[in-house]
């Protein structure tokens, strides 16, 4: 089964007005991010960090769609996936920073994070076989375990094996894919043959490509085939086409200022900013001004503490 | 008299009847087949879906049974055999190691990885390796191995009660020899099971010439090499055989000893020995009068050809041979 979502909307025309806890939610993880890169380069932050620039719309979609109990694996690009399940902006960063009140007492960082019913890791494909297990835990609950991955995770030989099992055993999982369409510095293009509808097709999984970035139009279109997720039980696989618009980790993007621009030009963030000014611009400044302060905040911590069992 | 597969396999029923919440995973596990060895026989029929024969996905079967742990459930694997662990390597050492600690406070992960190891038995080089020495001092990953004198429900007891993942090796050519019980070996040697270590030792013998270490799958050639040196050499050897060989448990009473020497089936290079020496050396530095000595297979490949495979694994011959000359 093969079924899409597409956009109602194309970007010259305007766009619908998402509701504003979804607006604020999308607007917290950017400034987020934008604040990691920041901290980043006066040199706050050590180590490495993903940002999901421009593919913030995704977790914000699939958000009401997952439940309390549902389990939520997550990737190195994990960031927004956390903050759209939790909002808990503080305790990530203190993560990322190695502040007292990080979330796994900075061992994990960026990419490691275990908190509640979300669990990230940054191994390319080695968390599907994980949600395969969990999902099989969860059977017949009426939970699901989600698990996001994006385009170049499909180069891993255990993608295959999990949804080998996932259909052989009936499991409830929702493979969310983020096909920003390049791999780090790869262009999907050079790093996969083939497409992953067809890869889906060939377990015998049902797959949906959303290429929509509208938050509610997403989750029209997804609300029942989640459900049947649940119900069935069985796998179901979601591509969303994205657009990275930052960098794969920080100041590495080889792409030229064209292939950047075209990413750009897909941003919720400007369509938002020109296609309702003075609400958005509000709305923005708030969260602008939120993370500001958790930044600030969290900075002045002392490091954390590991207490090694 | 129950043989060690069987022994396996009634701790295994035991297991999944006192526990719910225990899966069992694995290539031809379920019956009729009952898996390669015949140690999951009957656990398919008895236990239904906890049981699941899977496809031929070493690396997702380890990380379904991780997800399983971590979802609150407990897991054992069966890697069909040893050789084959090398393709759940990520998931043993990145996720499921890693997960107990690297979240920044203790997650439990109940998984046992079962892996049929060991060679003798002609199956050539991709089926017969001791790969132990690979897995060794990885952070939260555990190393147990069957013995013909500890008590499988036990282990598997004691394993789960790491709430870490634990590689659960068993040699196959103890599957069909038999359990010890009673304190009896045969006619000359005696066995006790204390702290979680056999020792096996003749009768009286308080001081020995040499106390071997070795893991469970040496068993038999390690008394026959004792039976020899006894009767041919006069020399009384002790047998300590740890059933968790990383990290090493406690060996207690090697300060009694004139020798040390530790015996074991994996390759050289990077061996298992040589961590046991490395654990023993600053505790026996002033009682030792030699080197610890250490005997293990030849660094080769495990050839498939009977007479060429006995020239590459450790042999009851070999054992004798290492003590004489280091006791002559």
């Amino acid at each position: 089964m093969v079924s899409t979502v597409s956009p109602r909307h194309d970007l010259r025309r305007s766009p619908l007005a998402p509701p504003p806890e979804d607006l604020e939610r999308l607007l917290l993880i950017r400034h987020f991010e934008l604040t990691l890169l920041r901290l980043f380069e006066t040199g706050e932050l050590s180590g490495t960090t993903h940002t999901c620039l421009g593919q913030e719309y995704i977790p914000v979609a699939l958000a009401p769609l997952l439940r309390e109990e549902d389990f939520v694996l997550s990737n190195h690009r994990g960031h927004g996936h956390f903050l759209a399940r939790y909002d808990e902006p503080d305790g990530l960063l203190a993560e990322i920073m190695g502040r007292r009140g990080a979330l796994c007492a900075g061992v994990g960082g960026s990419q490691h994070v275990y908190h509640r019913r979300f669990l990230s890791t940054g191994v390319q494909g080695e968390s599907l076989p994980v949600a395969v297990g969990v999902a099989l835990k969860l059977a017949g609950t009426g939970a699901l375990a989600c698990v996001y991955v994006g385009d170049g995770t499909w180069g891993e030989g255990s993608v295959y094996e999990a949804l080998n099992m996932a259909r052989l055993w009936r499991v409830p999982l929702l493979v969310v894919v983020e096909n920003n369409g390049i791999a780090q510095s790869t262009p999907t293009s050079t790093q996969m043959a083939g497409n992953i509808a067809d890869r889906a097709a060939a377990f015998d999984v049902p797959y949906h490509r959303v290429t929509s970035t509208e938050v509610e139009e997403i989750r029209a279109g997804l609300a029942a085939p989640v459900e049947a997720v649940r119900s069935r039980p069985g796998p179901l696989v979601v591509e969303f086409v994205t657009h990275r618009i930052g960098p794969h980790s920080k100041g590495d993007d080889t792409r030229t200022p064209e292939e950047i621009a075209l990413a750009a030009g897909h941003d919720w963030y400007t369509r938002y900013a020109r296609a309702f000014p003075d609400a958005f611009a509000r709305l923005d400044a708030r969260a602008r001004e939120r993370v500001d302060r958790i930044a600030a905040e969290v900075t002045a911590r002392p490091p954390s503490v590991w207490e090694r069992g | 008299m129950s043989r060690v597969s069987e022994h396996l396999n009634r701790a295994l029923h035991d297991l999944m009847e006192a526990d719910p919440r225990v899966h069992l995973l694995g290539e031809d596990v379920s019956d009729p087949y009952g898996g390669a060895f015949k140690v999951t026989r009957g656990l398919s029929a008895r236990f239904g879906r906890r049981v699941r024969s899977t496809p031929l996905s070493e690396g997702a079967i380890t990380g379904v049974g991780a997800g399983l742990a971590l979802a609150g459930d407990r897991a054992i694997v069966e890697i069909m055999f040893a050789d084959f662990a090398a393709l759940a390597f990520d998931q043993l050492v990145n996720f499921a190691a890693k997960s107990t600690s690297m979240y920044g406070r203790p997650v439990p992960i109940p998984l046992v990885v079962r892996c049929p190891s060991g060679g003798n038995r002609g199956y050539g080089p991709t089926h017969s390796q001791s790969p132990q020495k690979h897995f060794i001092g990885v952070p939260g990953l555990s190393l147990f191995e069957m013995t013909p004198f500890h008590d499988a429900g036990e282990l598997f007891a004691e394993m789960f009660a790491q709430e870490r993942p634990c590689l659960f090796f068993e040699d196959k050519v103890l599957y069909t020899r038999r359990m010890y019980t009673g304190g009896t070996v045969d006619d000359l040697f005696g066995y006790e099971v204390r702290d979680g270590v056999a020792r096996v030792f003749v009768d009286g013998v308080t001081e020995p010439d040499c106390v071997l270490v070795a893991h469970g799958g040496m068993t038999h050639r390690a008394l026959e090499a004792m039976r020899t040196l006894l009767l041919e050499d006069d020399l009384a050897c002790e047998l300590l055989i740890p059933a968790r060989l990383y990290p090493l448990p406690e060996l207690a009473g090697l300060e009694r000893a004139r020798h040390v020497c530790v015996v074991e089936d994996g390759s050289a290079g990077g061996t298992w020995g040589a961590e046991v020496a490395r654990v023993l050396y600053p505790r026996l530095w002033p009682a030792l009068r030699r080197p610890i000595g250490l005997v293990n297979a030849a660094d080769s490949v495990i050839p498939a050809a009977p007479h060429l495979e006995r020239e590459v694994l450790v042999q009851a011959g070999d054992i004798r041979n290492a003590i004489v000359e280091a006791l002559s």
